[in-house]
């Protein structure tokens, strides 16, 4: 096997690589330790240096976006700002309270990018090369979103401070919440491909609906993944639904006394938070790797997955730089009076769609027009409800200035 | 016997899990006892997922860390005084406690000793996410939904007595 075969097809890297360690007389429980020390080495180092990227990337979108210049400074077109910024935290006092928790709060920064980490595991970012092609790919991402509540817990709760404490509680309240329409829109996309495996839902994805038109989760189920990417914002603690940090109301979160590096850690956390679940809606609704010419050169999968997955993260960074903060109270309640119900319907609407006719492409025309109706039907129920609202208000208001005068 | 590469990692994680299993009782912080227990539980996991048993363990992780844990955590912190880390270790039942432990500990080595557990000579396929979706409502459809018709009561239940009147 030559070179340029390995950089054609990279999911054929790993294997080779085996078969020459082996071919160097090594044991092959060693070969397997050492090609698997590897892959996480390759993965860890890749997730965590994006970080670096994405919070200039970050920073330029959003200004650009308010009409501002941004980072513009420090290299050309500020590239380097992050370089900078990490000096910066690096060389700051390391600062614990008085009277907090040493453990756990030592713990808790470790927790929130060890699970993140974790999670990147699962993303196939070209035909085969992934990490893992976990049978259990999905849910295994719902599960370590879980542990990104506990982290965010114990930092509350260790750094001794109310504000801290209250960004806890929130952390977990809003993660809880919004974990259920994030993994029943999922759920959708699953019960339709029949897979939780990552690489397997993009391999599915590939096949063409009557022959021509790219069989993507997002046109089959325009509803689910809408559902899903508000979620993502919520999973991703991202504006409008950033209250977490809050910087109005508790100041900024589990992070407040957090200095130096171990706050550099959460804020690691956030981007590649963000980079992760746009990557797995690129994968779980917008056909991953797929694209044209991606069976003879595999590797142009990696760009097509790269560019899938940019404009989901332009996305969420044009949402966050645009709205302005929900109230506690009234992003609970969109979770659980508009989200869970219409992710239940997108839910029955897959599971009823998948075995429709026997004909798959007719069933995909059925579950999407099922979608579209569902999506209007919601959007007119909570435009009604919430003129109602805005009416009773006014009303109200009126009463009391005819009383007043 | 020969050890293999399993085994030693079948020792190492065991010997996390019980590690964590002791600091869950040792400890006089109530907060450090349930980060313990996180630890007790993602050990278990762990040792489901040496088995080839992933759903087993990702659903270990989901139900016993993400909720279970969870809501323990939330618990000790509303309460009072849990800072402090003065919780008494023992009280007047702990005599009680210990015989029904060993019990218990008896019961369970002895089952485990004397049953000759049946061994299925088949390898694990790769579609037993699917297999096991299709038993759930297919042979196993009336215990499948006596168990959700049971979880929907005990959820409206819950929020039955939460409601303030």
């Amino acid at each position: 096997m030559n070179l340029l075969d390995l950089i054609r097809d990279p999911s054929q890297i790993g294997p080779w690589f085996y078969q020459t360690m082996l071919g160097w007389g090594l044991q092959p429980w060693l070969a397997d330790l050492i090609g698997d020390i590897i892959g996480v080495l390759v993965i860890v180092l890749m997730v965590i240096n994006s970080a670096i990227f994405l919070i200039w990337l970050e920073r330029k979108v959003a200004a650009r976006l308010q009409d501002r210049v941004g980072p513009n400074r420090a290299g050309p077109y500020g590239l380097l700002q992050t370089l900078a910024d990490v000096v910066k935290l690096l060389t700051k006092e390391d600062i614990t309270p008085d009277g907090a928790d040493r453990v756990s709060y030592n713990l808790a920064p470790a927790l929130m990018v060890m699970q993140i980490v974790m999670v990147a595991a699962i993303i196939p970012v070209a035909s085969g090369v992934v990490g893992a092609n976990l049978s259990v790919g999905l849910l295994y991402f719902v599960a370590m979103s879980g542990i990104a509540s506990i982290g965010a817990l114990m930092a509350g709760w260790a750094s001794n401070n109310k504000y801290a404490l209250l960004g806890g509680f929130r952390v977990v309240a809003q993660l809880m919440s919004y974990e259920i329409p994030l993994a029943f829109s999922l759920l959708a996309a699953v019960i339709w491909s029949g897979t939780m495996a990552t690489n397997t839902l993009a391999v599915k994805q590939g096949e063409m609906l009557f022959g021509f038109l790219p069989g993507w989760n997002l046109f089959v189920m325009p509803f689910a993944a809408l559902i899903f990417f508000i979620a993502t914002l919520a999973e991703g603690e991202r504006a409008p639904f950033d209250l977490l940090e809050a910087e109005s109301e508790i100041v900024a979160g589990p992070n407040i006394e957090y200095s130096g590096m171990k706050f550099a850690w959460f804020y690691l956390q956030f981007f590649i938070n963000s980079l992760l679940l746009s990557a797995i809606f690129a994968t779980v609704f917008l056909g991953g790797w797929q694209g044209p010419f991606v069976d003879r050169f595999p590797i142009l999968g990696l760009l097509y997955f790269t560019a899938k997955a940019m404009l989901v993260l332009f996305g969420l960074m044009w949402v966050r730089a645009t709205y302005p903060r929900l109230r506690i109270d009234q992003m609970m309640t969109f979770c659980w009076k508009v989200l869970v119900p219409a992710t239940l319907v997108v839910v029955l609407i897959s599971a009823i769609g998948v075995k429709f006719t026997p004909d798959r492409s007719l069933n995909a025309v059925i579950i999407s027009a099922a979608n579209l109706v569902a999506l209007f039907v919601t959007l007119g129920i909570l435009g009604r409800t919430l003129r109602r609202q805005v009416e009773t208000r006014k009303a109200d208001l009126q009463a009391k200035i005819a009383a007043r005068a | 016997m020969e050890i293999t590469f399993f085994h030693v990692i079948f020792l190492v994680v065991a010997a996390f899990t019980l590690v964590c299993a002791l600091g869950v009782v040792l400890s006089r912080n109530l907060f450090h006892a349930s980060i313990w227990l996180i630890g007790a539980f993602a050990g278990v996991a762990i040792l489901y997922w040496t088995m080839e048993a992933e759903y087993l363990a990702i659903a270990q992780i989901m139900v016993y860390i993400g909720a279970i844990a969870t809501l323990i955590v939330f618990s000790i912190m509303l309460s009072r005084g849990m800072m402090l880390g003065r919780a008494p270790m023992n009280n007047f039942q702990s005599g009680i406690s210990a015989v029904v432990a060993v019990l218990l500990f008896g019961i369970l080595a002895l089952v485990l000793l004397q049953i000759n557990w049946p061994v299925v000579q088949q390898a694990i396929t790769s579609d037993q996410i699917a297999q096991l979706g299709e038993a759930l409502v297919s042979t196993y459809v009336v215990p499948f939904q006596t168990i959700a018709v049971l979880l929907s009561v005990a959820l409206i239940g819950a929020i039955m007595i939460a409601r303030e009147h």
